[in-house]
């Protein structure tokens, strides 16, 4: 176990430098960034070339990520145009979005892992089809709609919540936001769950459970569902990366500074250090994910062992 | 037992997880007593004067910061603040009294080498601030920040403090008009603790105007208090004010009605239907010192041969600007008749009409004109603009119908979208567009010189078209000379007709600053810079 995620960890090196090398590039295509710093009116030239030479830009591309990747390694992730270190955005941002994610899985876990197994277990019953019913509008549905039609609803017309977050964005205020950005994965989640358990329920292992004569409950809790969450732990496993790099709608319906908003700044302004710097973050939040998400296989699944 | 054992494991790192994220948030501020709330945008650069040149880090300025002059919020004239006189014998070397019993908020007092180092700090190239040309017009200016190379003086030889309330002034040429251009922010004084503890200053401005910061987050909020021992006559009539950010307008709004903030200064342009019937009289809707154009790519041969100024006149006839600006803009932009902007008044240099039928919508003539002036360019004109930011797509592709309609050619223009504004920027400053492009001005001091001299003067800063003349060029040299107002106007208005003649770039329309407030504020107002008056703002 140990040696195996050491070379997943060493795998992971390689992924990191391929991602950040491929936004570096991606960033430096759209241009010269000092050209939009100063308005609708031209920096004077020398203005600009002192810039250039501050944000590093007069050199070659290549120099620019060594010098970049180099300082990444000693935790300097470079400067915003608005004066602020990037690591310093990215305290203020990151905390915000990972309640948010946590939020949302939260919801995505105990709703949809419950509406799945209550469908999966009644199959063809009419709960079951009015779930799947709504899972399918759910997922049909963007989420910038239903972000907006919830803030409305609740935030305007009723006044139970405020429509927008507040800078310290705690987890009470972060409920409904958190259930706008888990909607569609929550319905994903509870259709995974549905069919995983409707289809080992006529397994063998748990026919022989309830042969044994176990309880209810402890069929569907130790047998039933701990191998039909396999799937599920998978899905819900890369939907963290996902929904932390994703949330940039749902952070701007709620006004919510986080990752996404940061991300969004800073292509606006072709902010080279912030953007580079945020994905390599995100990169790493979704390898680590994924290592956890094959790592809780064991413990699902005893059966599977990892040299 | 041994999927027991991973179960706790796994356990113990959710715990550690939400642990370590739930103690990142701080304490909500409480909007208690008279303070009111306001929408805002994070500031593109850091809050220096001289490097502030957009219009959300200047509202911040105009709140903290008082300068020698200070543009009456209604007319929009440069009246007299800290300055208790400027003279001048020849429009070139002038004398500037600071009046006595001014300080900073944090004690310092107010001296005229608060100004002189506040304007060498600016103008000097190390500095990388943004709107150090301001200081160009200043004797020296060359030596502190030059074109190429390293600077050679660190200061202006053009400044010199005489005493304590007094300094000299002398500019490279003639400007009458310089003591107006002292209103801009990039002009007022700096206290020590900007140069002592720029990283703390920076976190926490400190001015010498009605407001002072108490708190600062940045990226989402800045609260500011009333200065109770502000010298000036136009201390503040609320106890403070909270801008929030806010990463859309569209929040903003929203949270305007539910009651959750007090003024939104830019109503977004999807609400403009229904912003009537959701607040009534608590909206405004005036005119700016915005003006939208067309500018052309001049140093293009395709776009500067003998016929092709038939044809700018015969694009500027094509488009129905009333039509435009009621359909898509709902009336909070004015159809442009010449090259300034309303809020100059006619004494400002504002001359309505001045465009005369040139900008006026009459397919027939357009047909006629583009024709005479041998076709477009290529067939086809394309029309650049980003597409990252304002709803420049939408009266981009109005445009482009109305002149496939009036030419009656469904190819005649078609937009030319760019993914973000630095980008658009980048293009059109290095002379790389090859049609006309979307050319926003957004006045630095209520001039007519301001409108005219930066974009359309041989090389000059915002001439991003290049177009050269010497006509033009001769004139508003003229104007910057004259000492009587009356008459600079006078030359600069014959120089804006010379654009005219010209078509250097179409006029389209002038913009409207909005705003939209609470039941709890009054006395709400926006100057011409479309920014909301906060001082004059009463709550309760």
């Amino acid at each position: 176990m140990g040696r195996y995620v050491v070379r997943r960890l060493v795998q992971m090196v390689p992924v990191f430098i391929g991602a950040t090398l491929l936004i570096f590039l991606m960033v430096n295509v759209m241009g010269d960034p000092v050209a939009g710093l100063c308005g609708d009116r031209q920096c004077d030239a020398a203005t600009a070339t002192q810039l250039r030479k501050e944000f590093g830009l007069d050199k070659p591309v290549w120099q620019q990520y060594l010098t970049y990747m180099g300082n990444v390694f000693t935790g300097d992730f470079g400067t915003a145009f608005n004066g602020q270190e990037v690591t310093e955005l990215m305290s203020t941002a990151f905390p915000v979005t990972i309640r948010l994610t946590i939020v949302a899985i939260l919801i995505e876990v105990l709703i949809g892992v419950t509406l799945g197994v209550v469908t999966g277990l009644q199959r063809g019953r009419p709960v079951d089809s009015g779930v799947l019913l709504l899972t399918l509008v759910v997922i049909s549905v963007p989420t910038f709609v239903t972000g907006l039609l919830l803030q409305l609803l609740l935030g305007v017309e009723w006044g139970w919540i405020r429509p927008s977050v507040s800078s310290s964005a705690p987890f009470g205020e972060l409920l409904i936001p958190g259930l706008v950005l888990a909607s569609v994965s929550l319905a994903y989640v509870t259709r995974l769950t549905r069919t995983s358990i409707a289809e080992n329920r006529r397994s063998d292992y748990v026919r022989t459970a309830i042969a044994k004569g176990l309880p209810r409950h402890r069929v569907v809790t130790r047998h039933l569902l701990r191998n039909s969450l396999i799937p599920v732990v998978t899905f819900i496993g890369s939907d963290i990366g996902f929904l932390m790099g994703g949330a940039i709608v749902t952070e701007r319906i709620f006004n919510i500074h986080g990752v996404g908003y940061q991300l969004y700044q800073g292509i606006l302004r072709q902010n080279t250090q912030t953007v580079v710097g945020f994905v390599t973050v995100l990169v790493l939040v979704f390898l680590l994910c994924n290592l956890v998400v094959d790592l809780l296989y064991a413990v699902l699944d005893p059966r599977i062992r990892y040299a | 037992m041994r999927g027991a054992r991973h179960a706790t494991w796994v356990a113990g790192a959710m715990a550690l997880a939400l642990a370590t994220t739930a103690c990142g948030g701080g304490g909500d501020s409480g909007a208690g007593g008279e303070v009111l709330s306001s929408s805002w945008t994070d500031p593109q650069n850091p809050l220096e004067p001289a490097n502030t040149n957009e219009v959300q880090g200047g509202k911040v300025l105009s709140m903290i910061f008082r300068g020698l002059k200070q543009y009456n919020p209604k007319t929009g004239e440069a009246e007299d603040m800290l300055a208790e006189r400027i003279e001048t014998t020849d429009s070139r070397n002038y004398t500037i009294t600071v009046k006595d019993g001014w300080t900073f908020s944090d004690g310092e007092k107010v001296t005229a080498k608060s100004f002189v180092d506040a304007w060498n700090y600016g103008a000097s190239l190390k500095n990388n601030q943004k709107n150090a040309y301001f200081f160009s017009y200043i004797d020296g200016y060359d030596k502190v920040h030059p074109v190429k190379g390293e600077q050679s003086a660190e200061t202006m030889s053009g400044l010199k403090v005489v005493d304590d309330r007094t300094f000299t002034v002398r500019l490279s040429q003639k400007f009458s008009s310089f003591p107006d251009t002292l209103g801009y922010n990039a002009f007022v004084p700096l206290p020590r603790a900007f140069y002592d503890d720029h990283g703390g200053w920076l976190a926490k401005p400190v001015g010498n105007g009605p407001y002072t910061v108490e708190s600062y987050t940045k990226g989402s909020e800045m609260g500011l208090t009333r200065w109770d021992a502000y010298p000036g006559p136009d201390a503040a009539m609320n106890a403070g004010v909270t801008l929030k950010v806010y990463t859309d307008n569209n929040t903003a709004y929203t949270d305007l009605m539910a009651g959750n903030l007090d003024l939104v200064d830019d109503v977004p342009a999807q609400q403009l239907k229904n912003v009537r019937s959701d607040l009534g009289d608590r909206y405004l809707n005036t005119p700016a010192g915005i003006i939208q154009t067309l500018a052309f790519p001049h140093y293009d041969k395709a776009w500067n041969k003998p016929g092709s100024v038939k044809v700018r006149q015969g694009l500027s006839r094509a488009i129905d600007r009333d039509q435009i600006t009621k359909t898509i803009f709902q009336g909070t932009r004015t159809p442009a008749t010449d090259w300034t902007s309303p809020v100059l008044g006619a004494e400002g240099g504002y001359k309505e009409g001045l465009c005369g039928e040139w900008c006026q919508y009459d397919a027939a003539a357009a047909r006629k004109l583009i024709e005479e002036g041998g076709g477009l360019p290529g067939g086809q004109v394309k029309i650049t603009y980003n597409a990252d930011t304002g709803s420049h797509k939408l009266w981009v592709d109005a445009v482009c119908n109305s002149i496939n309609n009036a030419l009656d050619n469904d190819r005649a223009c078609v937009g030319n979208p760019i993914g973000t504004f630095a980008d658009f920027r980048s293009k059109s400053t290095t002379q790389k567009l090859s049609g006309p492009f979307r050319a926003g001005w957004q006045m630095d001091y209520p001039l007519t010189q301001n409108f005219l001299q930066p974009l359309y003067y041989t090389n000059a800063s915002s001439n991003d078209g290049k177009w050269s003349n010497e006509e033009f060029d001769k004139l508003v040299d003229e104007a910057n000379a004259e000492t009587d107002p009356a008459r600079a106007v006078e030359r600069f208005q014959k120089a804006e007709a010379v654009v005219r003649d010209n078509m250097a770039a179409i006029p389209l329309w002038y913009q409207n600053g909005s705003a939209g407030w609470s039941q709890r504020l009054s006395n709400v107002a926006l100057n011409p810079f479309s920014v909301p008056v906060y001082n004059e703002i009463k709550v309760g």
